[in-house]
């Protein structure tokens, strides 16, 4: 297919939904350039494993629906898509329904009507093991083979998505698309791909607004513009505040990746060896040059969350000198006796896992802290215990602060408490804990393969003062 | 005064480090000045070497390592220790694992430019 318009203009509201934006710059430059879509990713594995598997989003109900309410009214009134990637934060099927619940309260506080496309990613244990079972599933960034254990003992899978499924949501004339797990680039470059724009000029462009401003100077989570047109791209910051500089550009294809010239997606690899920015004015650059080199296989990444348990921590200061120079010593022999004194009551030190983090020595960097003998005048201590109940988790955390508390060592001076806790009670129960169990790379037959694409008119009919909204297809 | 070394903090305009996804810890040094990184760039000190060194690790730790000359940068991927969010794991973002780069020594030799050092107490902006 080739291009039937000169140029596809793309604007990126922010660099994570429900991190904010300037609205009066998001409006401007609505109305100055008119876009073809907008498109915002809304999820990461940043802020860990906990929230894929656990469910939840590392963003708040109110932000997500304050920023959906000016995204969505926008997209309706210039009647262009609005497209929301990693909907809930990790794309699991309890984010995306997350995200839609919040959309569809929208609609019906505003009378809103739209096609509403839902992208579903997360993938059952059962299809999974049987992708294992046919040799499809690779190891990625771990190096290790994934095990029939790892996908039982999953709390969810999610398959990332390529730009395909989104495309074929827009080509049904979806106005808004919900996408489960995606690719960032994938949500911006969906559209210019459909329409027969470069797709390498057009993911490149997606992963540069996937990120929002922080392309620009000064970087901010807020609006960018991108002008794509048949052998190069523009952009453009949305605040009159920031520039896109050559250097913020270039400098951007280092960020959060490790390797800035070849970037690899579902189903190919862009080559950003003769990427060549210019600058076209004070505040915007051109890019052109990157290529896309198509695989023959076509991989998506899973990702998957396992409970490893419950936390239970306990904070506490130490001043005293002696301590400091022996905490290590101090702190294996904590552990010594509380292992010691389960093992008595059939507790088996497999049934708990116990970690000190010792900030002012080395809590932040730990293998890797080269500064190991500075002295700091005092410590703080993170006791932490993560069994399978919190009940346990409480009871050898407060067993081991026990234990520190009145531990006799050689030379101590002090013998009526080793620590200064921060509350009573000294304990606390976080919560359960997860750990990423899947990062692999499975491949598939068709793009569409690993997701399910539901598409609904919200709003379409009223049955006496019901609204109703009707379901079109479902694969 | 003439001094033998430079500390990489008096060079660079940005030391960072973060996550690249959650099984690798990445470190970007970027400078703003195209005449102090090519200085830089080309007494080879700011080596997988130097940066095993720094954070005293085994240089096979080390999985890539880029120079960048169009975004003025070096970039080098190391394995996280402990996978982001594991147990122990005490960096989520793998935010602030750069201070060991700040004190690698840069050799500055008569032939250097001048370093015009960057203004004390400058915060650099810092991503979200």
């Amino acid at each position: 297919m080739t291009s039937t318009t000169a140029e596809i203009r793309l604007i990126a509201p922010t660099g994570t939904l429900g991190y904010g934006f300037s609205v009066d710059d998001f409006t401007r430059v609505l109305d100055e350039h008119r876009p073809h879509v907008i498109a915002v990713d809304a999820g990461s594995t940043d802020p860990g494993p906990y929230y894929l598997g656990a469910g939840e989003s590392f963003t708040e109900r109110i932000e997500n629906r304050k920023e959906l309410e000016i995204l969505i009214g926008a997209a309706l009134a210039l009647g262009i898509p609005l497209i929301v990637g990693t909907a809930g934060g990790c794309g699991a099927r309890a984010h995306v329904n997350w995200t839609r619940e919040i959309v569809e309260e929208l609609a019906r506080e505003h009378a809103w009507s739209f096609r509403l496309a839902v992208i579903q990613s997360e993938l059952s244990t059962q299809v999974v093991q049987e992708k294992l079972a046919a040799g499809a599933i690779v190891p990625f960034d771990t190096g290790e083979e994934l095990t029939a254990d790892a996908v039982a003992a999953s709390a969810r899978i999610v398959a990332q998505m390529g730009l395909e499924p989104i495309a074929e949501a827009l080509r049904q004339g979806s106005n808004v698309i919900l996408a489960g797990r995606s690719c960032d680039d994938a949500i911006f470059a969906a559209l210019p791909v459909l329409q027969g724009f470069d797709r390498g000029l057009a993911l490149h462009l997606g992963k540069i607004l996937e990120c929002g401003a922080l392309a620009a100077e000064p970087i901010s989570m807020d609006v960018m513009l991108g002008t794509l047109r048949a052998d190069h791209f523009e952009l453009a910051p949305g605040s009159l505040q920031r520039a896109c500089t050559v250097t913020s550009v270039s400098a951007h294809s280092l960020y959060e990746r490790e390797d800035p010239f070849t970037q690899s997606g579902p189903g190919g690899a862009l080559d950003l060896t003769r990427t060549r920015v210019e600058q076209i004015d004070e505040r915007r650059v051109r890019v052109r040059g990157t290529r896309y080199t198509e695989h023959d296989r076509y991989f998506v990444k899973l990702e998957g969350a396992r409970r490893i348990g419950e936390r239970a921590i306990s904070i506490a200061g130490v001043r005293c000198p002696t301590m400091i120079a022996r905490i290590d010593a101090v702190l294996g022999e904590a552990r010594r006796r509380t292992e010691r004194y389960f093992e008595d009551v059939g507790v088996h030190e497999t049934d708990y896992r116990l970690e000190f983090h010792a900030y002012g020595r080395d809590a932040v960097m730990k293998e890797l802290e080269p500064n190991r003998l500075g002295a700091a005048h005092e410590l703080g201590l993170v006791i932490e215990a993560v069994a399978d109940t919190a009940e346990l988790a409480k009871t050898v955390c407060h067993h081991v602060a026990g234990a520190l508390l009145h531990l006799d060592y050689p030379g101590q001076f002090n013998n009526a408490g080793n620590l200064a806790f921060l509350y009573s009670p000294s304990e606390i129960v976080v919560g359960d804990v997860y750990e990423f169990s899947v990062y692999h790379l499975m491949e598939v037959d068709d793009p569409l393969e690993p997701v399910q694409i539901e598409l609904v008119d919200v709003g379409c009919a009223y049955a006496g003062d019901r609204r109703q909204d009707r379901v079109l297809s479902a694969r | 005064m003439s001094v033998e070394t430079r500390p990489l903090r008096e060079l660079a305009s940005v030391i960072r480090s973060k996550n690249a996804k959650p099984y690798r810890l990445t470190l970007d040094v970027l400078f703003e000045r195209r005449h102090i990184f090519e200085y830089v760039r080309d007494t080879g000190a700011l080596s997988e070497k130097a940066v095993a060194a720094a954070y005293g690790i085994a240089p096979e730790q080390i999985t890539s390592s880029f120079v960048f000359d169009a975004g003025m940068g070096f970039k080098f991927t190391l394995r996280r220790p402990r996978v982001q969010g594991s147990l122990g794991d005490s960096d989520i973002y793998g935010a602030q694992q750069h201070a060991p780069l700040l004190d690698i020594a840069i050799p500055w030799g008569a032939d250097a430019p001048p370093p015009e050092s960057r203004a004390e107490g400058r915060a650099p902006t810092q991503p979200a």
